[in-house]
């Protein structure tokens, strides 16, 4: 683990309990400026449970989330502000335009001009064409495309992706490679949760592997996937 | 305090756009609505009961089940596709969801009210006259409250299955105190009593609104969170 301090993401001991059940056992990270970290993991893991932690949707039920020296709360609307969020919906209405959806997102986020704010996120998302379609009328992979527009509209410090590059061709993987470094390299960092860590390897600077609510590994991304793969066993595809 | 309003106003603003794009639930309603007024208008004993005597229960029965149908609409939309985790996460008090989502919902109830009311004259043969004045006040201080409550049942059962049963099992005895109000006043008004005759019941309703939109408000925000 790094030190925290001047971390722009901190999550100690979390911990999530449905009943008996415990999800997530003690999980701990930090994140820097620039840094992304990729976590892997079997099904039912808590992969989805932690980004919802750390997004502030779900309370843990022992632990703590520091977002740049702020704890995210649910009661603390600014401590959302600089997280941007895919889930494994779109967040999308489907009775709205591709357009009215990004320009409803940008205004909840205080963009002075929410229309324009969701015509530059629908053009560099390539989905400029479709800015009338309603999202029903778009394929999986056009949809994921809107999903990462709608979460990235407000510019946001902390990425959080959770199975960020299903439904994506490999044009539009790379692209979304791209806008993971281009983000990185602007001082923002990322938390990314994927079942195919090939798609994200090039983007990561941290690898994890979480199974059965804790870390199995984690650690700053080796050079090569292969040997990571090799220690991660069978857990993870790649 | 003034971002709050502005962003549930921002939040009541997409849901009605997003209905007249649809205009699922609206056209629901009304349709329903109608429907209820024939059956009210027809399935009663001519001998026993007058239109008149029926006509204040029928009104607001019908607003009643017509809102349910628009309520259980509400947060529905919000689940279709995780869309509520994105109000979740946006950076605003949870009031302004509920506020949001309050404002949405009252426009859609007074829409399908104001087009069952014609409907309702003609089938029941009331004249409204000198009593127009007063039902529509009646009919806005009977509403806001039991929408109210509605908006924050609608959040809470949207989770669970059967969410189209739940509501109006947790709704209707909520919804007593008003309709018991705004029939007697309607009765009267109807009669052509003057207002200073239902000044209780209409401060009654006053009251309902002020206590339960704050009680909502204040519950709303541990409704939502998981």
């Amino acid at each position: 683990m790094r030190p925290s301090e001047g971390a722009l993401l901190t999550a100690a001991g979390l911990e999530r309990r449905f009943g008996a059940h415990r999800v997530l056992a003690g999980v701990d990270l930090t994140l820097g400026a620039g840094e992304t970290l990729v976590i892997a993991g079997p099904n039912g893991a808590g992969k989805t449970t932690l980004v919802r932690i750390l997004a502030g949707l779900t309370r843990a039920t022992a632990g703590t989330v520091t977002l740049l020296g702020r704890a995210v709360r649910p009661g603390d609307p600014e401590s959302r502000r600089p997280i941007g969020f895919v889930s494994h919906e779109s967040l999308l209405y489907d009775d709205l335009s591709l357009h009215d959806n990004l320009a409803f997102a940008a205004r909840l986020h205080g963009a002075p001009d929410p229309g324009a704010a969701a015509a530059a996120a629908l053009e560099s998302a390539g989905l400029a064409g479709r800015a009338a379609s309603s999202p029903r009328a778009l394929s999986r992979g056009m949809l994921q495309r809107a999903a990462i527009a709608r979460a990235l509209i407000h510019r946001p410090a902390l990425l959080l992706l959770d199975e960020p590059f299903t439904g994506l061709d490999a044009p539009a993987a790379r692209a979304l490679r791209g806008t993971l470094e281009a983000h990185a390299a602007g001082g923002g960092a990322a938390v990314v949760v994927t079942h195919h860590l090939r798609e994200a390897w090039s983007a990561a600077t941290q690898v994890a592997l979480l199974r059965e609510g804790r870390w199995a590994l984690h650690e700053d991304r080796p050079g090569a996937l292969d040997p990571f793969l090799a220690r991660a066993g069978a857990l993870v595809d790649a | 305090m003034r971002d709050a309003l502005g962003l549930a106003l921002v939040i009541a603003a997409k849901d009605i756009r997003a209905e007249l794009r649809s205009r699922t639930a609206l056209t629901s309603a009304v349709v329903f609505a109608a429907l209820m007024l024939v059956v009210f208008s027809f399935s009663r004993e001519p001998a026993s009961l007058s239109r008149a005597a029926l006509a204040p229960s029928a009104l607001w029965i019908t607003f009643a089940l017509a809102a349910m149908t628009t309520l259980n609409r509400a947060f529905a939309v919000e689940r279709e596709h995780g869309a509520l985790d994105g109000l979740l996460l946006a950076p605003m008090p949870r009031e302004s969801i509920f506020f949001g989502k309050l404002l949405g919902n009252l426009a859609f109830v007074f829409v399908v009210e104001a087009f069952t009311l014609p409907l309702f004259v003609v089938f029941f043969n009331v004249g409204l006259g000198r009593a127009l004045p007063g039902l529509l006040l009646t009919s806005v201080l009977a509403t806001v409250g039991f929408v109210a409550v509605g908006t924050v049942f609608s959040a809470m059962t949207v989770r669970t299955r059967f969410a189209e049963l739940m509501l109006p099992v947790l709704l209707l005895p909520f919804m007593v105190p008003p309709l018991v109000g705004a029939v007697q006043v309607t009765a009267r008004l109807l009669a052509e009593r003057p207002l200073s005759e239902v000044s209780a019941w209409l401060r009654l309703l006053a009251v309902y609104d002020v206590v339960f939109v704050t009680i909502c408000a204040l519950v709303f925000p541990s409704v939502m969170d998981e």
